[in-house]
């Protein structure tokens, strides 16, 4: 009893002269209770994995490659037709709103990080980057509904700028982490060199960096690919091809599966679970691309 | 030796780099400014017709301009609820597993697990819930079908932001716990949770957060009921934001604005949330270091 006062305990302090057995036995229950909620996490994954790929999978690849270059039929009910025009569109919005967002959260991160390091500006930015991460996907498209889809229609570029405010904080947060990461004794060597600040930066720290800035980055652009509340608002609805990024309606991955998952109709619910096939792989394709080619840049230095 | 290339030195060019950086970090907050600003601008027009009555009334008819959005504010917090009472013991079980039970060799896929389920888009969540749990669990379009998707969703932020809190406990606390005749539980009990609590209360609000805010998956499962205000779990509902993506493509004027209103309010009470969260769980990391 004494030992077990001794050590301050909020939860109640163990009684310590109760059976040993019944101690270890009540353990072992809460070990297993852990075990059982891994259990918990996994089962809902595994089952959306699978339905996702045994259902798309006989959707999509049926007459290969049709599903991945026809246009969206206009009618809901009718088979066939494919999602080209929305896999086009995913990867326009999406690689828009990354070089919008990389290079300005990239800078934002040096700037906190290199610059600003404990003072009172950046400690404000830090913490408000952490606030605007939690700002929900709708209030994003809504805001930028008002400040761009009002004045200039809905294109492409309007949830790109969305997607592109939903990905600014996660990438200084990515960024400011792996500038920490790089040893200070390269910034000082590079200084000794009589190197200006800003060079150091830019041919010293950010090429350390990199990798990781990379990483953080894909982290960022798999999520917002898969978006759907914020290009509702902006990108508005389209079955064609749009190869305009400023101009008329245009459609994604994910608007579609929105659209026809509500549907009745048997042939828009499977056109639903292809392009979630869909959606799930171009996001990995991208991925793997971005750290292939990140691996061969690291790997020529 | 390779001559020194200076060229790039000129003392502007660095100021000028100093002040971009400076202006990209500054971004955040001019943003986040910006859409309270647009957003309760565009709302007032449905403040003017309905002052506070918006918050207190249940009727929500866009033919007769009454917008009443309590049940909505209702639906979002029932949901939330219901999100947190599955997603916080899994979740808090999961990291406790991860810090406190699991061998070094299989932490890694299990961080794998939780990262593959935070990649899954949420209208993949949604389409799963709509066409495979709702029809074929008995559970229909309801609040539970829209707790548990969200459920689901928040799961690896409570989970990865709890892994990192709990890691922080001291080793020295762990070992004393247990050299003094304590189980693994006990020793939980002793040592993590009170070293943790703060942050990971932070943590859960987080979630809670996320979980709030989260639309479209919610728009697919929860139902579009209109002016439910009730407990009961499996009845159809609604939510701010599912309200918002649902109604927004037939909506006039009057009644984008009364949606834009239900944005302001979800984001007042999102900002609110993450503001205490993130403050708690910075102020618990800094302790945790011995800040």
């Amino acid at each position: 009893m004494q030992l077990a006062q001794e050590t301050e305990v909020a939860a109640g302090p163990p009684d310590l002269t109760a059976k040993q057995s019944w101690r270890s036995v009540k353990s072992g229950i809460m070990t297993s209770l852990m075990i059982a909620s891994v259990v918990a996490i996994a089962a809902p994954l595994i089952a959306v994995v699978w339905a996702v790929l045994t259902r798309g999978a006989s959707v999509a690849f049926h007459d290969f490659p049709d599903f991945f270059i026809k246009d969206v039929p206009n009618i809901a009910r009718r088979p066939g037709g494919g999602m080209g025009p929305a896999i086009m569109g995913t990867l326009m919005v999406t690689g828009a709103a990354t070089a919008i967002a990389v290079p300005l959260g990239v800078l934002g991160a040096v700037y906190l990080h290199e610059y600003g390091g404990k003072n009172n500006f950046s400690r404000l930015v830090r913490f408000m980057s952490t606030v605007m991460s939690g700002v929900p996907s709708i209030v994003m498209g809504l805001f930028i509904y008002i400040v761009w889809t009002l004045h200039f229609g809905y294109s492409a570029f309007g949830g790109a700028l969305a997607l592109a405010c939903l990905m600014l904080p996660v990438v200084i947060g990515a960024t400011e982490q792996m500038l920490r990461l790089v040893p200070n004794h390269l910034r000082e060597a590079s200084y000794a060199l009589g190197t200006s600040k800003s060079r150091t930066i830019s041919t010293v720290v950010l090429p350390a960096a990199l990798p990781g800035i990379v990483s953080g980055s894909l982290l960022a652009v798999a999520r917002a690919a898969g978006e759907t509340a914020p290009l509702l608002f902006a990108v508005g609805a389209a079955n064609e091809y749009n190869p305009h990024l400023f101009q008329e309606a245009n459609t994604a991955l994910s608007i579609q599966i929105f659209g026809n998952a509500t549907s009745s109709f048997v042939a828009a619910q499977d056109r639903a679970w292809g392009a979630a096939l869909t959606l799930v792989l171009v996001t990995f394709l991208a991925t793997l691309a971005a750290r292939v080619f990140t691996a061969r840049i690291a790997r020529k230095r | 030796m390779q001559e020194l290339d200076l060229r790039g030195n000129k003392a502007y060019l660095d100021r000028a780099f100093r002040w971009s950086a400076a202006g990209a970090a500054a971004l955040v907050l001019l943003i986040l400014g910006l859409i309270a600003v647009t957003i309760t601008g565009r709302s007032l027009p449905v403040f003017h017709e309905m002052g506070l009555k918006f918050f207190t009334t249940t009727r929500w008819s866009p033919p007769d301009a009454l917008f009443g959005a309590l049940p909505f504010i209702w639906g979002t917090a029932f949901t939330a609820l219901i999100a947190l009472v599955i997603a916080v013991p899994i979740s808090l079980g999961m990291a406790l597993f991860m810090t406190q039970v699991a061998p070094p060799a299989i932490r890694r896929p299990m961080v794998y697990m939780i990262d593959l389920l935070a990649g899954v888009p949420s209208v993949v969540f949604g389409l799963w819930g709509v066409l495979v749990l709702s029809q074929h669990f008995g559970l229909g379009r309801s609040f539970l079908t829209a707790g548990i998707i969200l459920a689901i969703m928040i799961i690896p932020i409570i989970t990865s932001l709890s892994r990192e809190v709990i890691e922080t406990t001291p080793p020295g606390d762990k070992e004393g716990a247990l050299a003094l005749g304590c189980t693994r539980w006990e020793m939980i009990g002793a040592a993590v949770v009170p070293h943790s609590a703060g942050g990971l209360v932070g943590a859960v609000m987080l979630g809670l957060g996320r979980a709030m805010g989260e639309t479209i998956a919610a728009a697919l499962v929860i139902g579009s009921a209109l002016g439910q205000l009730t407990l009961h779990p499996l009845s159809p509902g609604n939510s701010m934001p599912a309200v918002i993506a649902n109604e927004w493509g037939e909506a006039d004027t009057l009644h984008k604005s009364a949606l834009i209103a239900l944005a302001v309010t979800l984001f007042v009470i999102t900002i609110v949330v993450n503001l205490i969260a993130t403050a708690i769980v910075q102020r618990s990391m800094r302790r945790a270091q011995g800040l």
